[in-house]
C-alpha cells in the first residue's frame, strides 16, 4: 500500500496535471512549457514565501507576517536605491539581515514567552506593515540598471519557454529547503516539534535554538521574496502584498501539509502553489470568468484538503 | 554484581513554592541491578526521576555518576552523560518513522547530508537485537505500545547510556509484553546497565528487581533487598502507619439497614475494572483500600457515570439507574470529590462562591439561576460550617490551601443536597492539621445520615471511619471487611495476599 504520509502529495500532484490536462484539451495553448514556465515565474515569490511558510506550519506554528516583510522589504529597497542611491547588490544583503532578525525575534518571544505564534506574527504584521507606510506612503518606483539587467536576465528553453532570474531563484530556494527539510538533522528537528514539542524536549531536542531558526528563516525568504517581488513591480509600496501569507498558507495546506505540524512535503507546497497558479492561468485563457473565480476555487480547494487531512488524522492505521 | 554505584543521590531537596517535595532523599543504583523505586501518589517518585534527569535542578544535596558529581541541566545533557528515561506515555514521536525516532538529533551523516540507508539499516539492526523484526520505515504511530517502548528503550540505551529509567513502564502492557520487556531488562542487566524501574505492580517487583526502595510522603524511607523484604514489610512501608493519633475504629452502627441506598451488583469495565459489587447504606462509609492502580478510582468512576460501565446493573434510592454521564449521577443525589483535586475538582480562577454553587446549579437545571444573594447565602454558611480559613468568598479557589480548598469542593456537594458522597483520596497532599478536620468532617456527614463511599491508600484513615473496607488488587475486589476485621492489618494482608 501506498504510504499513508504520501497520500496527501499524491493526491495534490494528480489534481494539478487533471488540471493542467482539462485547461490542455479545453484550450489552445495551454498544454504548453511556456505555459507551465510561466506559472513558475509569475508565482516565484509566492513559491519562496510558501516554503519558509511551509516550515513554520511543519513545526506546528503559523507566520502572519510574511506578507507585510514583503511590502517592507519593497519600500526599504526602493528608498534606498531610488532616494540614497546605493547599489542594489549592497542593499539586498542589508534588507535580508534585517529581516532575518526580525524573524529571529519573533521567534524568541514566541519561545520564552511561550506565547501564540499567531499572534506575535500577527504583531509582527502590524509592526512590519506599519513601519513600511511610515517610510513612504507612496509608491516609489526603482530606477537602476542592475534592475534591468536582472529582469532581462534568463534563457529560453523547450522552444520558447522562459527562465527568469526569479524562476532560477526560486527553484534554487526551493531545491536548498527539500534538502534542509528532508536530509538535515535541523529538518528532522522541525519534524519532531510539529509532532509533540513536550515529547522532542524529553528527546534532547533544543527548542529555543530550532524554533528561532524556523521564524527566522521564514523572514529571511519573505524578505527574499520581497526582493524578487520588486523585480516584477519595479517599486516598492507599503500597502504591496496584502494577503500573501494567507496564499501561502493556502498553498502549504494544499500541498498536503498538516496545518497542525508535523506531517507534509516541501515538494508538495511547489505544487499548492502551482495548483492555484493553474486555477488563475484557467480563468484567464477562459476569458470571460471573473478572476475572483479563482478566489472561490482555492476555497473550495482549501475545503477539501482540510477534510482529507481530518480522514486521515482520523482513520488510524491498525 | 558490582557494588560500586554507577548513580548515587544523597540528601537530595527539592522545593516548590506550595510543596516541599523531596526532603532529604537517598538513591543509590549500582551497575547490572534493577532496582524499584516505589511509593504511593505524592509519595515523590516523579519528583525524584525528574531530578535525575535534569527536567528540575535540585534544591540541594549531591547527584554522582561514577563518583563524579553532575549537574544536568536537562534532559539532553542527562542523556549525554548516559542517564536517559522511558516513560509510560512513550515520548517518542508519532509523526516520525521508527528509525528516525531512534536516531533522531544523532543521525549519522554523510557530506554533511543525512545518510537515510544507514540511519535505517543500523534502526533495523539494533532492535533486531531486542527482538523485534519491524520495517523501520514506517511511522511509530503504525506499531502498539508495547512495541515503542521497546523502540524507546532502544534508543535509550543506545544512546550509550548507563542508567536506564523506566518510568511505569508496564502500565499499559498485557501479561505477555511485560514478560518480553523483563527479558530484555534482564539482559540489559547482564550488559551491566543500571535500570530503575518505577511501578505500582508489587507482582512485577518481586519478578524482575534486585533491590528496591521506598519513598514515603517526600521522604526516604529505606533500601532494600528484594530477596529478604516480605510483601507485608513492603506494603507497611510504602503506606506507613503515621495516622494512629486519629483515633481508634468507630464503627457506625447500621444494623437496620434494610435495604441498601446503593446497591452496584458486578459493576466493571473492560481493562479498567473487572465486575465489582457494592452496596452503600444510609448513614454508613464504606472505605475502598488498596494500592495504587488497584482499581479504586475506577471504581469511583463507575459508579459515577464519569466512565461506562461494560457490565452489571446499579439500583440508587431504590430504584434501577443507568447513568450515562456526572450529570445524571449529581441530579440522582450522588456527588464525586476526584483524586486530581486541581485538575478535575476546582476551578481554580473562579471564587469560593462561585465554585461552591456549581453542583447545586447543575442538579437544579441552569435555567433556575440562584440568585445573588443566596449564592451569598450558602457560601457564608459553609465557609462557617466547615470552619474554611478564608478572608472572603470571593478570593480565587486557587489561593487557598490544598485542605481548605478540599472543604469547598465538599461544601460544593453539600449544597446540593447529595443523599451519597464518593470522596477519592480525600485527604491527598493536605496538611496534618487539615487532614483530622477531614476526618472529623466525614465523621460527621455520616452521623448526620449521609452515606459515603471514600477511597484512600492511608489505610489508618479507612480504619477511623469505615463501617465496611472494600480492599482491591489488580483491578479486582479481592476483600470485602466489617467492623470486627478492620484494622491496618487486616487490609494489608489482603491487599498483599496471593
Amino acid at each position: 500500500m501506498l504510504n499513508r504520509k504520501l497520500i496527501p502529495l499524491a493526491v495534490t500532484c494528480c489534481l494539478f496535471f487533471l488540471l493542467f490536462g482539462v485547461g490542455s484539451i479545453q484550450f489552445e495553448g495551454f498544454g504548453t512549457p511556456r505555459v507551465f514556465f510561466n506559472l513558475l515565474s509569475d508565482n516565484a515569490f509566492l513559491i519562496i514565501a510558501a516554503v519558509g511558510m511551509t516550515f513554520v506550519i511543519l513545526s506546528g506554528g503559523i507566520d502572519l507576517s510574511v506578507g507585510a516583510v514583503i511590502a517592507l522589504t519593497g519600500v526599504v529597497c526602493s528608498v534606498l536605491i531610488s532616494k540614497y542611491q546605493w547599489h542594489p547588490l549592497l542593499v539586498f544583503p542589508v534588507v535580508l539581515i534585517g529581516g532575518t532578525a526580525f524573524g529571529a525575534i519573533m521567534g524568541a518571544i514566541i519561545h520564552y514567552y511561550k506565547m501564540q505564534p499567531f499572534i506575535v506574527t500577527l504583531a509582527g504584521m502590524f509592526f512590519a506593515r506599519g513601519l513600511a507606510s511610515v517610510i513612504s506612503e507612496e509608491s516609489i518606483p526603482i530606477e537602476h540598471e542592475f534592475y534591468n539587467d536582472v529582469s532581462a536576465f534568463g534563457f529560453e528553453i523547450l522552444g520558447d519557454a522562459w527562465i527568469g532570474s526569479s524562476t532560477i531563484i526560486c527553484l534554487m530556494v526551493l531545491v536548498v529547503a527539500i534538502i534542509a527539510a528532508h536530509y538535515t538533522r535541523f529538518g528532522g528537528r522541525v519534524y519532531a516539534i510539529g509532532g509533540d514539542a513536550n515529547s522532542s524536549a524529553l528527546m534532547g531536542i533544543p527548542l529555543a535554538a530550532t524554533t528561532i531558526h524556523i521564524y527566522a528563516i521564514s523572514s529571511f525568504l519573505a524578505t527574499l521574496a520581497g526582493i524578487v517581488y520588486s523585480f516584477y513591480t519595479f517599486s516598492g509600496y507599503s500597502l504591496a502584498a496584502v494577503g500573501v501569507e494567507l496564499d501561502a498558507i493556502a498553498a502549504v495546506v494544499i500541498g498536503g501539509t498538516l496545518l497542525t505540524g508535523g506531517y507534509g512535503y516541501m515538494f508538495g507546497t511547489l505544487m499548492g502553489v502551482l495548483i492555484m497558479g493553474v486555477v488563475q492561468t484557467y480563468i484567464s485563457f477562459d476569458g470571460t470568468l471573473s478572476s475572483w473565480w479563482t478566489k472561490i476555487v482555492i476555497g473550495g480547494l482549501l475545503f477539501c484538503f482540510i477534510a482529507l487531512q481530518q480522514v486521515l488524522v482520523r482513520v488510524k492505521p491498525r | 554484581m558490582s557494588p560500586t554505584p554507577v548513580l548515587q543521590l544523597k540528601g537530595i531537596h527539592k522545593i516548590f513554592p506550595s510543596v516541599h517535595a523531596l526532603k532529604g532523599v537517598n538513591f543509590s543504583l549500582r551497575a547490572g541491578e534493577i532496582h524499584a523505586l516505589l511509593g504511593e501518589n505524592g509519595a515523590g517518585k516523579s519528583t525524584l526521576i525528574k531530578v535525575m534527569t535534569g527536567v528540575y535542578q535540585r534544591d540541594d544535596g549531591d547527584i554522582l555518576l561514577d563518583g563524579q558529581p553532575i549537574f544536568p541541566k536537562n534532559t539532553g545533557d542527562a542523556q549525554a552523560l548516559g542517564v536517559s528515561t522511558v516513560y509510560q506515555e512513550v515520548n517518542l514521536l508519532p509523526n516520525l518513522t521508527v528509525a528516525q525516532n531512534i536516531y533522531l538529533g544523532r543521525e549519522p551523516r554523510r557530506f554533511g547530508l543525512i545518510n537515510w540507508g544507514k540511519v535505517n539499516r543500523d534502526a533495523q539492526t539494533l532492535l533486531k537485537g531486542y527482538d523485534l523484526d519491524i520495517d523501520v520505515t514506517l511511522p511509530l504511530s503504525s506499531y502498539s505500545i508495547a512495541v515503542q517502548q521497546l523502540i524507546a528503550i532502544a534508543r535509550g540505551v543506545d544512546m550509550s547510556a548507563k542508567v536506564l529509567i523506566l518510568d511505569e513502564p508496564t502500565a499499559s502492557l498485557d501479561t505477555d509484553e511485560v514478560q518480553s520487556l523483563f527479558r530484555i531488562m534482564r539482559d540489559l542487566r547482564a550488559r551491566g546497565i543500571g535500570i530503575v524501574f518505577v511501578t505500582h505492580f508489587l507482582d512485577q517487583v518481586y519478578a524482575v528487581c534486585d533491590r528496591i526502595t521506598v519513598l514515603r510522603s517526600a521522604q526516604f524511607v529505606g533500601e532494600f533487598e528484594t530477596a529478604t523484604l516480605s510483601r507485608a514489610e513492603l506494603i507497611g512501608h510504602m503506606l506507613g502507619k503515621e495516622l494512629a493519633a486519629l483515633g481508634e475504629h468507630k464503627p457506625q452502627t447500621n444494623s437496620e439497614c434494610g435495604d441498601a441506598l446503593l446497591d452496584a451488583q458486578g459493576i466493571g469495565r473492560n481493562a479498567t475494572l473487572s465486575p465489582t459489587d457494592i452496596q452503600v447504606c444510609k448513614g454508613e462509609v464504606v472505605g475502598l483500600a488498596g494500592l495504587l492502580g488497584s482499581g479504586r478510582t475506577e471504581l469511583c468512576r463507575l459508579v459515577f457515570g464519569v466512565d461506562k460501565k461494560h457490565s452489571g446493573s446499579v439500583t440508587f434510592n431504590g430504584k434501577a439507574v443507568n447513568f450515562n454521564s456526572p450529570r445524571d449521577a449529581i441530579t440522582a443525589g450522588m456527588g464525586l470529590c476526584p483524586e486530581d483535586r486541581k485538575h478535575d475538582g476546582i476551578l481554580g480562577q473562579l471564587s469560593i462562591r462561585e465554585n461552591m454553587i456549581l453542583a447545586r446549579q447543575i442538579k437544579q437545571g441552569w435555567w433556575k439561576f440562584i440568585s445573588r444573594k443566596e449564592q451569598e447565602e450558602i457560601a457564608n454558611h459553609y465557609v462557617k460550617e466547615l470552619s474554611i480559613a478564608t478572608s472572603d468568598i470571593e478570593k480565587p479557589i486557587e489561593q487557598l490551601s490544598g485542605g481548605n480548598q478540599q472543604k469547598v469542593i465538599l461544601a460544593r456537594w453539600l449544597a446540593a443536597n447529595p443523599s451519597l458522597l464518593i470522596l477519592d483520596e480525600p485527604t491527598r497532599g493536605i496538611d496534618i492539621g487539615a487532614h483530622a478536620e477531614i476526618i472529623r468532617l466525614i465523621r460527621k456527614l455520616c452521623d448526620q445520615g449521609l452515606a459515603l463511599v471514600v477511597a484512600s491508600s492511608e489505610l489508618e484513615e479507612l480504619v477511623a471511619f469505615s463501617s465496611k473496607v472494600i480492599v482491591l488488587r489488580d483491578r479486582q475486589k479481592v476483600a470485602e471487611l466489617e467492623d470486627g476485621d478492620i484494622n491496618p492489618q487486616r487490609i494489608m494482608q489482603a491487599i498483599a495476599s496471593n
